[in-house]
């Protein structure tokens, strides 16, 4: 997408409103951030201050009211429905609070999810996946399913089938706000190993203090606007 | 293809729903498969009748008998390149339930008129040097277990010696062979001047006379011709394609075809909502992962494609299972060979049924889908947080 030391993401003056009834609610307002290639950035911010919506319109998941998010020198909010999920597929590795993996597949499955959507033989799909795993530390626990994992492995598998693209950009969404202090820990190394020394740029939401330290960065956000203590 | 996978684990996500809704789209399609073999049964003669044969009868009633002395003024009519009679003999062996169509014929005009039965040179000759012979169809054989030569008495109420016996004799000289899979091949021929010279009643009297004519373009007014040629006589006919006459037998029913086609209509509309409703439930339970897959980057188009693939499978693999048990059923020939000598699905109700099966797949997948492929994605992740 772009090379290190440069912006990997722009957004600028981005407003985000939703209509509830007849009440309109404004989510994100005139919000602008940058983000370098490469770094670890903590989103904090108490409940509605926009943290989730914000993450949304980076991975594509939702477009702002006003406002422009460039990732990678492309204008994301511009592109089509078709064009933005293709995107996604090539350069967004998203990780859940709650996992999200489909409960009738096994983890290899799950995992090759996102390389059905790529041009690569069934081979090709195996050799991504295990490689994923491995990485996750998951090489054992290919045929188990979901219900047979721990919560702490079913993020692991998260994170595999978040990487298995080899994204430049990875946006979780408070991956450890489901699990125990020591299974938190391991995902929090985990991704810091990833962008350490994988070169991925990881965007995290979430709650926790303790996360965030591991950021290499943290930014608030309180009603819709970065506070004053972040850097934007 | 390597989306076929994640099809089919959708399916097997509520293994008793799904072989609920599997099972009774098969039932629906082995209902589809009985009666198209049923309906093939009762009206399968009105589709092999042939355009260029006529049938001549009595004016008033198929059961009113006529002269056969009007074979040869029918021979003279200009068009017409052939004629043979036919009466309906109802013979029954042994007991009343082992009733079979058994009719008097003129051996060679008959075999001439239908090359659809078909008999050896040997055995031909042999009808035609045995007064009480006759020519046993390789059904009606094997369910008796007949076998050439054998001697059988058959019975038939409406056709009486002079001395009042309702008892006939005749000698299997052989068998015929169907030309065509949709041809009966439970059908009893003997020879008419047997039956003439030893009945006691309505001599020198045919139910019906076919008639070949040698364009059938020109059929309804050799028809007009003949029935002209008997006009005001004391035995009146009327003449008409053989499909009509056949399609009339088959309609003292009723509408075979429309009742069929009520009792269908009522069971695919109830699988319809059955597997409609089954198919929107789970796309429904299924919001956030549907989600999920949009966030990884499958676009609404083949979100869409996938609930439709999955309902598609749904109601082929209940179609297939239905309609290839039917299909099993019938191939072992008819269960009730007396009532329904002819009945098996035909190849043509069994792509009608793919068909079917197709776009029921197609009418119950496409709501769910497009709701499917409308699912805003970050709408569809809120719900689940």
């Amino acid at each position: 997408m772009t090379t290190d030391q440069s912006p990997l993401i722009r957004i600028a003056d981005v407003d985000k409103t939703y209509r509830r009834g007849a009440e309109e609610i404004r989510v994100l307002a005139g919000l602008s951030l940058t983000v370098q290639c490469g770094e670890f950035l903590a989103l904090m911010g108490p409940s509605g201050s926009g943290k989730s919506t914000l993450l949304n319109l980076l991975g594509g998941l939702d477009r702002p009211t006003r406002g422009t998010v460039e990732i990678g020198g492309e204008r994301i909010d511009a592109l089509s429905d078709r064009r933005l999920a293709g995107w996604r597929a090539r350069h967004v590795g998203l990780v859940f609070q709650f996992y999200n993996l489909l409960p009738v597949m096994t983890a290899e499955r799950n995992v090759e999810l996102p390389l059905l959507l790529t041009h690569l033989s069934k081979a090709d799909r195996r050799k991504h996946v295990a490689t994923a795993l491995a990485i996750v530390g998951l090489a054992h626990r290919t045929s188990h399913y979901p219900r047979q994992l721990s919560g702490g492995e079913q993020q692991r598998v998260g994170i595999a089938r978040a990487i298995v693209t080899d994204p430049t950009l990875l946006l979780c969404d408070e991956p450890t706000g489901d699990l125990d202090r020591k299974s938190g820990d391991e995902i929090l190394s985990l991704l810091q190993t990833l962008n350490r020394e994988q070169g991925k740029t990881i965007i995290m939401v979430t709650h926790d203090p303790h996360a965030s330290s591991r950021a290499s960065r943290t930014v608030h956000l309180d009603k819709g606007q970065l506070s004053a203590a972040a850097p934007a | 293809m390597k989306f076929l996978y994640l099809v089919a684990c959708n399916l097997r996500r509520k293994k008793l729903r799904t072989l609920l809704t599997l099972l009774s789209i098969g039932i629906a399609f082995f209902l589809f498969g009985l009666l198209g073999a049923l309906k093939l049964a009762l009206t399968g003669d009105v589709s092999i009748a042939n355009a260029d044969r006529l049938m001549t009868r009595h004016k008033v009633s198929i059961i009113q008998m006529i002269p056969i002395s009007y074979q040869a003024r029918i021979a003279a009519i200009p068009g017409v390149s052939g004629v043979t009679a036919q009466t309906w003999f109802g013979g029954i062996y042994q007991d009343p339930k082992n009733f079979f169509a058994s009719m008097p014929v003129e051996p060679d005009e008959f075999l001439k008129m239908y090359p659809e039965f078909v008999v050896s040179d040997a055995h031909r000759q042999a009808w035609r040097t045995t007064r009480n012979g006759a020519i046993v169809g390789r059904t009606l054989m094997e369910r008796f277990n007949w076998k050439v030569g054998d001697r059988i008495p058959l019975s038939a109420p409406i056709w009486r010696h002079a001395d009042g016996r309702d008892a006939w004799e005749f000698e299997i000289v052989g068998t015929y062979e169907a030309a065509r899979k949709s041809v009966d091949t439970s059908q009893f021929f003997f020879r008419y001047d047997y039956f003439d010279e030893g009945r006691g009643q309505n001599k020198g009297t045919i139910s019906w006379f076919a008639v070949r004519v040698s364009d059938a373009a020109r059929a309804d007014a050799i028809s007009a011709a003949l029935d002209r040629e008997f006009a005001n006589s004391a035995y009146e006919t009327k003449t008409e394609p053989e499909a009509a006459m056949m399609q009339g037998f088959a309609q003292q029913v009723g509408d075979i075809g429309a009742i069929i086609t009520g009792i269908l209509g009522a069971v695919f509309f109830t699988i319809l909502l059955v597997s409609g409703n089954t198919i929107t439930q789970g796309v429904r339970e299924r919001t956030e992962e549907i989600g999920v897959l949009k966030a990884l980057g499958f676009t609404n188009t083949l979100v869409l494609g996938l609930v439709l693939a999955e309902s598609c499978l749904l109601a082929v693999l209940g179609g297939v299972g239905g309609l290839g048990a039917a299909w099993l059923m019938t191939i072992g020939g008819s269960p009730l060979p007396s009532l329904l000598p002819v009945f098996y699905v035909p190849t043509p109700h069994l792509m009608l049924g793919a068909g079917l099966m197709v776009a029921l797949g197609l009418i119950t997948g496409a709501l769910p889908a497009l709701q499917a492929m409308r699912l805003g994605v970050s709408e569809a992740l809120r719900r689940q947080a």
